[in-house]
């Protein structure tokens, strides 16, 4: 680590907590504007102006908009996003049950899916125009293009009603053995990957081609390198910081957008969570995993930066 | 026998876009003994660097060698499986390509690159090959062999990385080395190091070579025999001597006709002459700065109506910076520029239309100015439009008289550029900036990316329409000897600081600006020995002690043959004329100037013919 990265990292963190700053406005403002009141329905059409008011009052309602959001967002600084407004219990909580069930989906959809994405679009890269490139080229075209609720479905009709080899459902998510790790989690990150592992075979391959056409590539070929070693030695290097933000791209998806799988499956996840707030308009919950999710992307993007910098010594010096 | 390479009957072809194989090598016959150097040479197109690929059993995308043989040792290496092929590139035979600055991985340090044949093959281990390396860096006159392998390419300069790829190339020790126009990139100060360099580890060797090359001065100084390619097709296979002094083709005759300087009388045209007091564009003090870098300094500049200022220098010195300014493409920090006694605003957001209308540019790079997607009469539609208003049957008919204007056949309007060839490229990159009907042409480079022959012919086209439209250029190259065939007046620029500026004619004689009368002296000649006995850059320079004032110290200080210990590193030049009629920045009187270079530059004559 030295001066010149140390500086385009705080560059980047600065960036990041602006980024930040600014959702959290957009989301505060933009979440008292939607319709719905979570008091009025928690006490009921009947409820008098008086308990209505006093609710308010006990949850800081009354206050001005300006000052409800200064302390929402000193709450969520100091690790406190609030209380539920619908069932009172306290908003980190409620993530802090959901959260390790979305990470532990997340990490085995990113192992499976990130190794077999790049491995897929090196080879394609490699034998471009050549069968193999072909037909995974269809492959990601299609996987990207059927919604995800199919490809979920159709694997459940197949697996688990046909064969019975996998559980369609996932109540349980404490793992004892591999097998049951299998049996859980098979079908979700077998619907995830479908999506993700096509993204990003596909900006791999795109990234890779792009340094096999340099000069170098030729130079290196014509000094005797085997194709193997031309695309990891030479090329790969090249391609890190395309690559790697890509996957994060992907990846970021993983936090908050899987919540038709969480559905199909009945996977506990966060996703599910902000889904319930949103229905009963709970809007401390709905805020708190919006923060969450622009957080774990923004930490992403940086990581992806980091790789960027790290593999190009132009900008390592 | 020592014959080490037999090409027979080559037959190399491209597949086009209708899938259609056309061939692009028709039959080469040619052989190569050991030690020897053996050039190819030919215009781009004449199939010489896929002749020198196909040595390596190689073929670019989108062609494939179809027939003959290519014997290097004894073995055939069209007949060679890929991992065979694999295991002689590198090793048996070695590359130097043209950019090395393209071909060098950015992404790794310049030691695994030049070790990583030896690696490859396990000729040496890793700390063998460093040490080899080391050697070579040395033998090289590369600056710190010991530690230059730790850097990264973007850490050196162009010329650094040409020589650090000859030591990549030689670090097996190959029984061949292809140089594929291995200096062409570089500015001709720096190509005299590097050919030094080259020649010197060749000899040293014994190396075999072949270097492709389109500059017969260059392989002039390399090659004990030349190989004359034109389309595809050899049209001469001679010794060197021969070909220079006795050339059997016509071809040859043809392409030593385009080299030899086209002297040109009475550069000062009349016209121009009779208008001494007829200032167009008037420069002042500019300076650029691109953050705290200042990239131009105290530039002062006029274009008489109707005359050509052509401004030389290496790459970096600012001589494009000073065309973008005039176009307003870098805004200026200090200066200023009159046009017709007008002040033109430092940036284009400040400019009038009819400004814009009077200055144009034409690009370097007709490949990239051109959009491929546009016909040219769209091209060329765009400019008449915006400045004059034409629609229709009126637009059509201007578009036909600029294509006549600039020698175009009226029946290409339809086509796109990548249907053109590079000339005609250049053609219509021009006639897209008379179509403004400007006062002022800016040319950057417009002649650099052209073979020989059809850069004489864009440069005769400037000609005959300076002489028809009146209009003015500003004529940008980094080659003196193409600047002083058009120009009326010159302008050296160095690092930013404008060194040297008289008349064509103080630019034919000594005294120069030192640096000028390196440029002079670096532009290769075409006889055998010059590279030898040149007088450029050759020997140490004086040694100075460390610059104590850094204010305004010359900018040529460090490479300067003639700089006086305890003047040029405390104080700044002044500017002043000498004997030639130029005016210059620099402590040496005009005097002092010719007496130094009159004895190198005598001593260059011996031997000439020219």
């Amino acid at each position: 680590m030295n001066s010149t990265i140390a500086r385009l990292v705080g560059g980047r963190l600065a960036v990041g907590v602006l980024t930040l700053l600014i959702v959290s406005l957009v989301v505060f403002f933009l979440t008292s504007l939607l319709p719905g009141d979570a008091v009025q329905e928690q006490l009921g059409q009947e409820a008098t102006a008086e308990a209505v008011a006093a609710l308010r009052a006990q949850l800081g309602l009354d206050l001005p908009v300006h000052l409800r959001y200064f302390n929402w967002l000193g709450g969520l600084i100091t690790g406190n996003p609030g209380i539920s407004l619908v069932n009172g219990m306290p908003v980190d909580d409620m993530i802090a049950s959901r959260l390790p069930n979305t990470l532990k989906l997340a990490a085995v959809t990113t192992l499976v899916s990130v190794p077999l994405a790049l491995t897929i679009g090196i080879l394609s890269a490699m034998y471009r125009g050549s069968i193999f490139d072909r037909y995974s080229n269809m492959l990601a075209v299609f996987a990207v293009s059927v919604p995800e609720f199919l490809i979920a479905t159709i694997a459940v009709l197949i697996f688990a009603v046909k064969l019975g080899w996998l559980s369609a459902l996932s109540r349980s998510v404490e793992v004892e053995s591999f097998g049951e790790l299998v049996r859980i989690y098979a079908l979700p990150v077998l619907t995830l990957c479908c999506v993700l592992t096509a993204q990003m075979a596909r900006m791999t391959r795109a990234a890779v081609v792009d340094q096999l056409s340099a000069s170098y590539v030729e130079m290196a070929i014509l000094k005797g390198a085997r194709p193997i070693r031309v695309v990891l030695r030479h090329a790969l290097p090249n391609a890190i910081g395309p690559i790697a933000n890509a996957v994060a791209l992907s990846l970021s998806y993983l936090l908050g957008g899987v919540v038709i799988v969480e559905s199909i499956f009945n996977y506990p996840g966060v996703a599910t969570l902000m889904v319930n707030g949103v229905v009963t308009r709970d809007m401390p919950l709905i805020q708190a995993c919006v923060m969450l999710f622009s957080l774990g992307f923004l930490m992403l993007v940086l990581l992806a930066d980091l790789c960027a910098i790290l593999s190009n010594p132009r900008l390592r010096k | 026998m020592n014959e080490i390479v037999r090409v027979s009957g080559l037959r190399v072809a491209a597949r086009n876009e209708e899938g259609i194989d056309v061939p692009i090598v028709h039959g080469a016959d040619f052989s190569l003994n050991k030690g020897e150097v053996l050039a190819l040479i030919g215009e781009s197109g004449s199939g010489k660097s896929t002749i020198a690929l196909s040595l390596m059993g190689y073929a670019r995308s989108g062609c494939r060698i179809v027939g003959g043989s290519v014997r290097v040792g004894d073995v055939d290496v069209l007949k060679l499986s890929n991992a065979e092929l694999a295991k002689l590139r590198g090793r048996t035979v070695a590359y130097i390509a043209q950019s090395a600055a393209a071909a060098f991985n950015p992404s790794k340090s310049i030691m695994d690159q030049v070790i990583e044949s030896a690696l490859i093959h396990g000729v040496l281990s890793r700390k063998q090959a460093q040490a080899k390396a080391v050697e070579l860096f040395r033998e090289l006159a590369l600056p710190e062999p010991e530690r230059i392998g730790a850097r990264y390419p973007h850490q050196v300069s162009g010329g650094q990385l040409q020589r650090l790829m000859a030591a990549m190339a030689l670090i097996t020790d190959p029984a061949l080395v292809i140089l594929d126009e291995p200096t062409t990139a570089l500015d001709v100060t720096t190509q005299i190091e590097v050919l030094r360099a080259f020649k010197k580890v060749v000899r040293e060797r014994g190396t075999t070579a072949i270097y492709v090359s389109h500059d017969l001065a260059v392989v002039a100084q390399m090659a004990d025999r030349i190989v004359v390619l034109r389309d595809g097709q050899i049209q001469e296979n001679n010794p060197t001597e021969q070909i220079l002094a006795a050339p059997e083709h016509p071809y040859t005759r043809s392409l030593l006709a385009a080299i030899r300087p086209a002297a040109r009388q009475g550069a000062g045209d009349q016209e121009a002459a009779s208008a001494e007091e007829d200032v167009l564009l008037d420069i002042h003090g500019l300076e650029i700065c691109y953050g705290t870098k200042k990239v131009l300094q105290d530039v002062d500049l006029k274009i008489r109506r109707g005359a050509a200022v052509g401004v030389i220098g290496e790459s970096g010195s600012g001589k494009t910076t000073l065309a973008q300014a005039i176009a307003g493409l870098a805004p200026t920090t200090a200066g200023h520029i009159l046009l017709d006694g007008q002040p033109l605003s430092r940036t284009l957001a400040g400019r009038t239309r009819e400004q814009f209308r009077r200055v144009q540019f034409v690009f370097q790079n007709a490949d990239t100015a051109l959009n491929p997607r546009h016909s040219i009469e769209q091209i060329l539609g765009r400019p008449l439009r915006f400045y004059h208003g034409m629609k229709g049957a009126q637009q059509q008919r201007r578009v036909a008289e600029l294509l006549e204007l600039v020698q175009l056949p009226a029946s290409i309007a339809q086509r796109r550029p990548g249907e053109l060839s590079g000339g005609q490229k250049q053609r219509v990159n021009l006639a897209r900036a008379l179509a403004a009907e400007p006062d002022l042409i800016l040319c950057d480079e417009v002649t650099s990316a052209l073979d020989t022959v059809v850069g004489a012919a864009i440069l005769e086209l400037l000609r005959d329409l300076r002489r028809e439209l009146g209009v003015s250029y500003l004529f940008i190259s980094h080659d003196i000897s193409t600047v002083r065939a058009l120009c009326d007046d010159i302008v050296v620029m160095y690092s930013g600081h404008k060194v040297e500026a008289g008349d064509q004619q103080a630019f034919v004689q000594a005294p120069f600006h030192p640096y000028t009368n390196l440029l002079t002296n670096s532009v290769p000649e075409l006889r055998q020995g010059w590279l030898e006995n040149c007088g450029a850059a050759k020997g140490g320079l004086p040694p100075i002690g460390e610059p104590t004032s850094s204010a305004h110290l010359c900018p040529f200080l460090d490479r300067c043959p003639v700089r006086i210990e305890g003047v040029c590193n405390r104080s700044a030049p002044p500017r002043h004329n000498i004997a030639g009629g130029s005016e210059i920045l620099c402590h040496h009187t005009g005097a002092e100037l010719l007496k130094a270079q009159d004895c190198v530059n005598s001593m260059k004559l011996v031997g000439t013919y020219a």
